[in-house]
């Protein structure tokens, strides 16, 4: 059985939030650059730009991109070969704020991955995290700027985020094993 | 995946799966620092009992943007000239912990024997095998030919409606071999054009119409005109009268190129004879692709290489 936890209109008001509080914390939108890790965090980074837009007309057009993990994960060789998503950065991180926007934060070893991924691609003058959900369980001295949701969470469970850009519908969803199976 | 020995038993998704990858991986050549570690730990094996240039060196370039340990092994020089059996010298490779070994063979086959023969775990690469198949070159021509085709909208798409003419020594060309068999995967419709001597004498089978007139084939300006090498280390009989005789009917001219028209591409796989298949000017002009097709090379192979080696090899 899935729980919602999240409903569309809680999806929206927790990335306004999110927009704003980058927006403050940066003291504007100078130098500032959201990189979306796919696949989830690829349409959140882009509703949080169409945010940040709407507040601050002059914000950069070139703020939101996509940073792919897969080729730094430090579990490659354990899981069967996966496809690597897409990288695209809109501009030259040299000297500019970057935030990693997740959709969940669980273990932290994708952030680190990011992390590596970044410091190939050139040198932030700071680096930030955005996620929708953080679920906890880290594994890794790494923790969230910005959070839609903090979702304490059994580690045996699942939460799923939609997204309607990809999934037709907004929703965050936790589902436990044991109530899964019904037997 | 577990080897690339032929692109005959490669699927359409499998194909466009390798050349969405080598996508991403063409993006990295574009970066300031150009490598990833996706196979830190890994060693990587050129096992090379055949002369080669750019296939090795693109492979090295590519294991190494991958962070793969490379070891290059050229059968000259080598135990080889000794008289070292291929069993042994696999064996050797295994017992340093080779996980993968590219290799270039002149005996058809000698690949699938590798693969075949529980001699070794490594996934092997065919890196051209006799007069058999080269399947990396066949795929760097694809992707080349797909960027051409749609650019940045290349990702997820096939070659569908691409109209191929591949011309020259299809005998001996194991590039031609394994470009047939991938273009017609991808849906192009691949035209060979040969003198009757350098056609293989049965082609029962093979997803291709046949012609004998390179005039002819460049009147109904193809897409793509891949000019394949004269392979005169192999050839042990006359197959042509002479090689003025087969520039004048089988060689890609400036006059010949001009028929084209533009927006046709020009293919070589490399390495070129100036004069002979394809004239400098052909080989120079702004339709020729052939240090594009380079470029894809180590794209395309990093994909091969990431697709072998990285993940569970159990669970695949």
């Amino acid at each position: 059985m899935a729980r919602t936890v999240l409903q569309q209109a809680d999806i929206a008001r927790a990335l306004t939030r999110i927009s704003h509080e980058i927006l403050e914390s940066n003291r504007g939108s100078d130098d500032l650059v959201l990189l979306g890790i796919p696949t989830r965090g690829v349409p959140i980074a882009e509703r949080i730009g169409a945010n940040i837009r709407r507040i601050d007309q002059d914000a950069d057009t070139r703020l939101v991109g996509s940073l792919d993990t897969t080729m730094y994960r430090d579990d490659l060789a354990r899981n069967p070969t996966r496809a690597p998503g897409r990288t695209s950065v809109p501009r030259s991180i040299d000297g500019a704020t970057v935030v990693l926007v997740d959709d969940v934060l669980f273990s932290g070893r994708t952030i680190r991955a990011a992390l590596d991924a970044l410091n190939d691609l050139g040198r932030p003058r700071a680096v930030r995290l955005a996620v929708l959900v953080d679920r906890g369980h880290r594994e890794l001295p790494i923790r969230a700027d910005f959070v839609g949701k903090n979702l304490p969470s059994a580690f045996d469970e699942r939460i799923n985020v939609r997204l309607s850009e990809l999934d037709g519908e907004d929703a965050v969803t936790i589902e436990s094993p044991a109530e899964d199976g019904e037997r | 995946m577990r080897h690339l020995l032929t692109t005959r038993g490669l699927d359409r998704d499998a194909a466009i799966g390798i050349l969405d990858v080598a996508e991403d991986m063409a993006d990295v050549s574009t970066r300031e620092v150009k490598k990833l570690p996706a196979l830190r730990g890994k060693t990587v094996v050129n096992l090379f009992y055949e002369d080669s240039t750019r296939t090795r060196i693109s492979f090295e370039a590519a294991a190494k943007r991958l962070s793969a340990d490379v070891i290059n092994f050229s059968a000259k020089g080598s135990s080889v000239s000794k008289g070292e059996s291929l069993k042994d010298t696999a064996q050797t490779l295994a017992a340093m912990g080779a996980d993968a070994v590219v290799m270039r063979h002149p005996a058809s086959g000698a690949p699938h024997t590798l693969a075949g023969s529980g001699w070794i775990d490594a996934g092997i690469v065919n890196a051209g095998d006799g007069t058999h198949e080269h399947p990396t070159q066949a795929l760097l021509d694809a992707f080349t030919m797909r960027k051409r085709r749609h650019g940045e909208a290349s990702r997820g798409r096939g070659l569908d409606g691409l109209r191929v003419t591949i011309v020259g020594d299809v005998l001996h060309s194991r590039v031609a071999r394994s470009n047939v068999w991938l273009l017609n995967t991808l849906g192009a419709e691949v035209t060979l054009v040969a003198p009757p001597t350098l056609l293989p004498v049965d082609l029962t089978g093979w997803p291709a119409t046949i012609g004998y007139d390179l005039d002819a084939a460049v009147d109904e300006k193809p897409d793509v005109m891949m000019m394949l090498r004269i392979q005169q280390e192999r050839m042990h009989a006359a197959f042509f009268p002479n090689a003025r005789e087969y520039t004048r009917r089988w060689g890609l001219s400036q006059e010949r190129l001009g028929r084209l028209g533009t927006g046709n591409i020009v293919m070589h796989p490399g390495p070129m004879n100036r004069g002979l298949e394809i004239s400098a000017a052909a080989a120079d002009s702004p339709s020729s692709t052939v240090r594009e097709q380079v470029a894809s090379g180590v794209s395309v192979r990093m994909a091969v290489l990431y697709l072998l080696l990285s993940g569970d090899r159990e669970a695949n």
